[in-house]
């Protein structure tokens, strides 16, 4: 993983310039700026962050001035203007998370990985961050690490997960409470009479 | 209670297949041509019949708001742009629907853009919603090689292009003309109206931005006819809705129920109940975090929808249902709003960059107690410096959750200061 020192270029790798190719034709002739997020987001999972190398090379690719390209970055939250861990964990504390129980999440997110937030392990596998609400609401408390969303969480199941990353594994997402995605704990109240096509009932 | 029967997402809870050939058996796609074939000014009819309202929170009326859209393409195009960054806290259905449902989207999407003349869409998705937007690109691709999207969609004659843009984390970009700024590679800052965003939109282009649910409900309302959806809830407050139950009910959920249904019915039918029994009903956030709480005695028989809260002083805002028992620090609850607004807030007008600033500090003096009844009079007047003041909404949406909190739960904020006084004392 680069770190803030060592990045002097920038220059995606021939896959991701082939992405980068088929994002900007997404937008209309003389609109490339549009692409500007998807690029920054595509630079950031092949280096980790958005550098200021990333920014010259996509303000240069889009014909921005590296100005512009900065101000989206420091404006979404989701860019990282320094190096993250190699699994970047996210604690809603926004309000729903805070009425089931996140103050117990984020404690034991913290204790388990030996950080407060905004820190990153010695390893360079680890970021804690707080964030605020990632649309999981009628789950809460939930996380995010990177990509993936892990919801009902418990104390204990915060740290079932952690410790799984931890051991290299890849625990399941979602709800680890056992439910049905958004449906009520034990089952669905409503669309229990529908079958569709083939399916059975 | 609504019947399955007129349950519009039948795939909310992702039992069964998301793709393709799943929603066609679930009825999406069936001869999608011959809702083409009406015209757009059947479509637009129709949808006004049904009456729906925007259900992105605003509640304008989505038949309406596309007839503002000129009549005939100039030199411009038109676009639809499809507001997914579901961000207001409480609110996740959006997510649903896009992970489970995603056909209805896109099929909306092709209807929708052809009643209002456009021939390309992008959908603005949050940037936190990776396999979601995974979900959605996946059943873009499949329209596409079933003819179903893309040049002669569905052998209507009609070329339609469909996009998914990703966010990268601002709640403004909820807002529709800062979706539209970042859409265009900007920061996420709103626009001031007029124009709106029918005469000048993305790209300088006419563009209508609704949201995903209320783009996802148009193939099924006009399957079934407008008239159908208008017989569902009350008037002016017509057809179902998802709403999401979060907090202190026994069994949080999701659940697509009829306009106007009670408070009671929904929370006693679909979550368990309340936590601790009715008894132990403290306040409820009855639409997304912006919209102030409500006492059990206000929203007990409440009817949920537009008009049934907004004369309980709230709104129903995305139908995100927050519910909070006494176990509930209610101060701590809306301290933390406070510092979210306050976080979101994109800095352009001065009323909010600086009101939601103040508006957190007062908060978090408050949470401690550390405050005389008289500042909280005057933290009632900073809220009203700030409502109103502001290009967008953002700055109402702050001060709301502390008008709630001051008006209708004035006992709690003096237990607060009285608990600090008697431990000091």
């Amino acid at each position: 993983m680069s770190n803030e020192n060592e990045m002097t270029s920038f220059a995606f790798t021939p896959e991701n310039l082939e992405k980068a190719k088929a994002i900007i034709a997404k937008y209309p002739a003389g609109r490339q700026q549009s692409a500007v997020m998807p690029l920054l987001d595509l630079a950031q999972r092949q280096v980790g962050w958005t550098s200021i190398a990333v920014i010259e090379a996509i303000a240069d690719m889009l014909e921005m001035a590296p100005i512009r390209v900065q101000e989206v970055v420091t404006f979404y939250t989701m860019y990282n203007q320094r190096p993250v861990g190699q699994h970047h964990v996210q604690v809603c504390t926004n309000i729903c998370c805070l009425l089931t129980g996140s103050d117990g999440v984020a404690q034991v997110a913290k204790d388990t990985l030996g950080l407060d937030w905004g820190e990153t392990t010695a390893d360079g596998m680890f970021t804690l961050s707080e964030v605020e609400c990632l649309g999981a609401c009628v789950n809460a408390p939930m996380m995010q690490i990177n990509d993936d969303y892990y919801e009902g969480l418990t104390p204990d199941s915060t740290k079932s997960v952690l410790e799984a990353i931890k051991r290299g594994e890849t625990p399941k997402t979602g709800p680890q409470d056992g439910r049905q995605f958004s449906a009520p704990a034990g089952g669905p109240t409503t669309l229990g009479e529908l079958t569709f096509g083939t399916e059975k009932a | 209670m609504l019947r399955d029967q007129d349950r519009i997402f039948t795939n909310l809870y992702g039992i069964h297949d998301w793709r393709l050939s799943g929603a066609r058996s679930r009825g999406d796609w069936d001869n999608t041509k011959a809702l083409l074939e009406k015209g757009r000014d059947a479509i637009i009819e129709e949808v006004k019949t049904s009456g729906l309202r925007g259900r992105g929170g605003a509640g304008f009326g989505t038949g309406m708001k596309w007839s503002f859209m000129p009549k005939t393409e100039g030199a411009r195009p038109h676009y639809l742009v499809i507001n997914a960054d579901e961000g207001e806290p409480g609110t996740c259905k959006d997510r649903e629907i896009m992970r489970f449902d995603p056909h209805k989207l896109v099929e909306g999407a092709l209807l929708a853009s052809f009643a209002i003349g456009a021939h390309a869409s992008y959908i603005y998705i949050r940037g936190e919603f990776v396999r979601e937007a995974e979900h959605l690109q996946v059943a873009i691709d499949e329209a596409y090689a079933a003819g179903l999207i893309g040049k002669n969609a569905c052998n209507s004659g009609w070329d339609f292009d469909l996009y998914v843009h990703r966010g990268a984390g601002a709640y403004i970009c909820g807002e529709e003309s800062a979706l539209i700024e970042s859409l265009e590679g900007k920061k996420g800052q709103p626009r001031l109206k007029p124009p709106f965003p029918a005469g000048v939109g993305l790209y300088g282009c006419p563009t209508t931005v609704n949201n995903v649910e209320s783009i996802a409900v148009v193939p099924t309302i006009l399957r079934r006819s407008g008239a159908w959806f208008a017989g569902l809830g009350r008037a002016k407050n017509s057809g179902t809705k998802l709403f999401c139950i979060s907090g202190h009910v026994n069994k949080p959920c999701n659940v697509e129920e009829e306009m106007g249904i009670t408070f009671r019915e929904l929370i006693d039918k679909h979550c368990g109940g309340i936590r601790g029994g009715w008894d132990n009903l403290l306040a409820v956030i009855p639409g997304g975090c912006s919209t102030p709480a409500l006492t059990r005695e206000m929203i007990e028989n409440c009817p949920m929808d537009f008009d049934g809260l907004r004369e309980q002083g709230s709104g129903l805002g995305t139908a995100a249902v927050i519910v909070m028992d006494k176990s509930t620090d209610l101060v701590r609850a809306i301290t933390r709003l406070s510092r979210f607004y306050k976080h979101e807030s994109c800095g352009q007008c001065t009323p909010c960059r600086e009101g939601t600033g103040w508006l957190w500090r007062m908060m978090e003096r408050l949470d401690k107690g550390d405050m005389t009844m008289d500042e909280v009079d005057m933290l009632f007047q900073v809220t009203k410096q700030v409502e109103g003041h502001t290009i967008c909404a953002l700055g109402d949406a702050a001060a709301w959750p502390i008008q709630g909190l001051i008006r209708n739960f004035r006992p709690v904020i003096e237990q607060k200061i009285r608990a600090r006084n008697a431990s000091a004392a």
